[in-house]
């Protein structure tokens, strides 16, 4: 049986396994780098002031980053306020309504959204949102993070109504509930942890665009008064500060990068192993 | 069918047209970009495609330079990404114990979510001078007889610019790829096992062979990503509109042009240049994302869903 054949086969298989194992360990190292590399880069600049105060101007040292927290957290908002019921209402449909042929054309609608790159969103909002308003706002930046969270948000809310059993709806049919309260009460209701997690997924996603952002909320160093001005967020000010020459900004990119990161790292990981099971059981 | 109560139709046509609003703003999508870019279209015509010069002042734009370094930094992250990418998915569906795989799916997971901007930053800070320092000079001196790989060296780079985008398009090459080798039956493997083939070999024979159509469809994804990239392109490609032969030198491409010169657009013409930009990279991605989801969907009926 050990012929020399036998033998090759074997080595070739276990130099395979340990080849792309390696491959495995390249493919994360790049994870490994970035945090390593931003916490160490941004941990020094996260102080008190960075959370409190405006930015300074050029030359001056200290200062922070308060009015892009707050910026992010607003944009957030608006996206929220928009993105959330189409999303959630237009993958209740996909799930529950619809022909079969209408909702493959949907779905490789969204799906299709879903590759449009985020710079085009960007040119469109400034077409349509900037240009009639006559200047960059907090509401073209809201705009624009909220069309880009509607096809995230309708693919996963679809995906967990699917997984409610049948039986639910037709035992809340035939005790006589209505169809849209069966669909809100009891479908709607049970899938409603996956349908937050797909929320807060998308959330954390668009926190970090910068490129729809350029040119629609466009950034602010100061705070951001009213919805019709423009505002800051935090990945346009890292933007700005890592392409700029002075070392001081380039602190404070490190530092804002160190937050953002966190804070979608946080969200993730938090989501992930609250809904492991559900993801365990698909495996 | 007796009328269905008020509610109930009200309700209907609520969620209808919330779906249909991806329609809509795919139409918004065209309509405002080739709106936006009339007066370039008129103007230039076809040309546009073909020309390489890009002088603003003179009014004189064409989009040849940045077709070829959108094109370029993508090609070189598929060569990187794609081997890497589906090495991992064998590893995480046949090979890896099951702990080890739910550790790597949870990091290859949040390298999807690093914002392309922190990428960027770590890129121009970290990843480019140590190219600069250590691995270009490195392939200068063993593979610098080929055209790609002569000339100075700036560290901001096409070669740069394409190591960036195959870190952004890693994650979700792998984690498509996953997805179909996870959906090819187990029979499939039972078999080869039965003929007495290895792991690898069963890997080869019955799964990679099997699912070859659906990793196609996840590389295209993956093109589809890779094409689009900004930020963290923008930051370490060196951004100069000239068509090189090198890897070495700087290039631009389709998204960071527009990233860059957007807001200094002082004229019309020039406005509706950038905008046409945008309809060509927009043509691009919605060409080759069209073909990865009919490949994907059309994979052994398997629902796999192209992920974000």
């Amino acid at each position: 049986m050990d012929t020399a054949y036998h033998r090759w086969r074997k080595l070739k298989n276990t130099c395979m396994q340990v080849l792309t194992c390696l491959c495995a360990l390249l493919v994360v190292m790049p994870l490994g780098l970035i945090f390593y590399h931003v916490l160490k880069s941004g941990i020094g600049s996260v102080n008190w002031a960075f959370f409190t105060q405006l930015p300074k101007p050029v030359g001056e040292e200290g200062g922070g980053m308060a009015n892009a927290i707050v910026g992010t957290f607003e944009l957030l908002g608006l996206a929220a306020v928009m993105g959330i019921p189409v999303g959630v209402l237009g993958g209740v449909f996909l799930a529950e309504y619809g022909s079969q042929r209408l909702n493959w054309w949907i779905r490789f609608a969204a799906d299709g959204l879903n590759g449009v790159p985020s710079i085009i969103w960007g040119m469109v909002v400034y077409a349509l949102v900037v240009v009639p308003m006559k200047g960059f706002s907090a509401w073209a930046g809201g705009i624009v993070l909220g069309t880009m969270m509607i096809p995230l948000i309708m693919r996963t809310t679809e995906e967990v109504l699917l997984l409610v059993p049948g039986g639910y709806r037709e035992a809340a049919l035939a005790l006589g509930i209505s169809q849209w309260r069966t669909v809100l009460q009891i479908v709607v209701r049970t899938a409603l942890k996956g349908i937050i997690t797909g929320i807060l997924l998308a959330l954390a996603r668009v926190s970090g665009e910068t490129a729809p952002l350029l040119f629609t909320a466009f950034g602010n160093r100061f705070w951001n008064r009213h919805l019709t001005e423009p505002i800051s967020a935090i990945p346009l000010q890292v933007f700005s500060y890592a392409i700029s020459p002075y070392e001081d900004w380039r602190r404070q990119a490190w530092a804002g990068a160190l937050v953002l990161l966190l804070f979608v790292a946080i969200v993730n990981v938090s989501v992930r192993l609250l809904t492991r099971d559900r993801f365990a059981q698909r495996s | 069918m007796a009328r269905r109560p008020r509610g109930d139709r009200a309700f209907y046509w609520l969620t209808l047209l919330m779906a249909l609003s991806v329609f809509v703003l795919i139409v918004l999508i065209g309509y405002e970009l080739a709106h936006g870019s009339h007066l370039a279209l008129r103007k230039f015509g076809w040309r546009f495609l073909v020309s390489s010069d890009w002088d603003p002042v003179n009014e004189q734009f064409g989009a040849l330079p940045f077709i070829f370094g959108t094109l370029v930094s993508s090609a070189i992250a598929l060569l990187i990404a794609v081997p890497l990418s589906i090495a991992t998915a064998v590893y995480l569906t046949e090979i890896a114990p099951f702990w080890l795989r739910q550790v790597l799916t949870l990091f290859i997971e949040l390298l999807a979510a690093v914002p392309s901007v922190i990428l960027g930053l770590w890129g121009i800070f970290v990843m480019v001078p140590w190219c600069r320092v250590h691995l270009f000079p490195r392939l200068r001196d063993t593979l610098g007889f080929l055209p790609l790989f002569k000339g100075p060296i700036y560290g901001l780079s096409m070669l740069a610019g394409g190591i960036i985008v195959a870190i952004m398009i890693l994650p979700i090459i792998t984690s498509v790829s996953r997805e179909i080798l996870r959906s090819v039956p187990g029979l499939q493997r039972e078999a080869a096992y039965a003929l007495g083939a290895t792991r690898w070999e069963v890997t080869r024979i019955a799964v990679l062979s099997y699912a070859r159509k659906g990793l196609f469809g996840a590389v295209i994804l993956g093109l589809g990503r890779a094409l689009g990239e900004t930020m963290a392109v923008t930051m370490v490609i060196g951004n100069r509109p000239e068509i090189a032969a090198s890897l070495f030198a700087p290039g631009y491409t389709l998204a960071s042009v527009v990233a860059n010169e957007f807001t200094e657009a002082t004229t019309d013409l020039y406005l509706h240049a950038l905008f046409e930009l945008g309809l060509v990279l927009l043509g691009l991605t919605v060409l080759v994302n069209c073909l990865a989801q009919l490949l994907l969907k059309t994979f052994a009926g398997a629902a796999v869903r192209p992920q974000t």
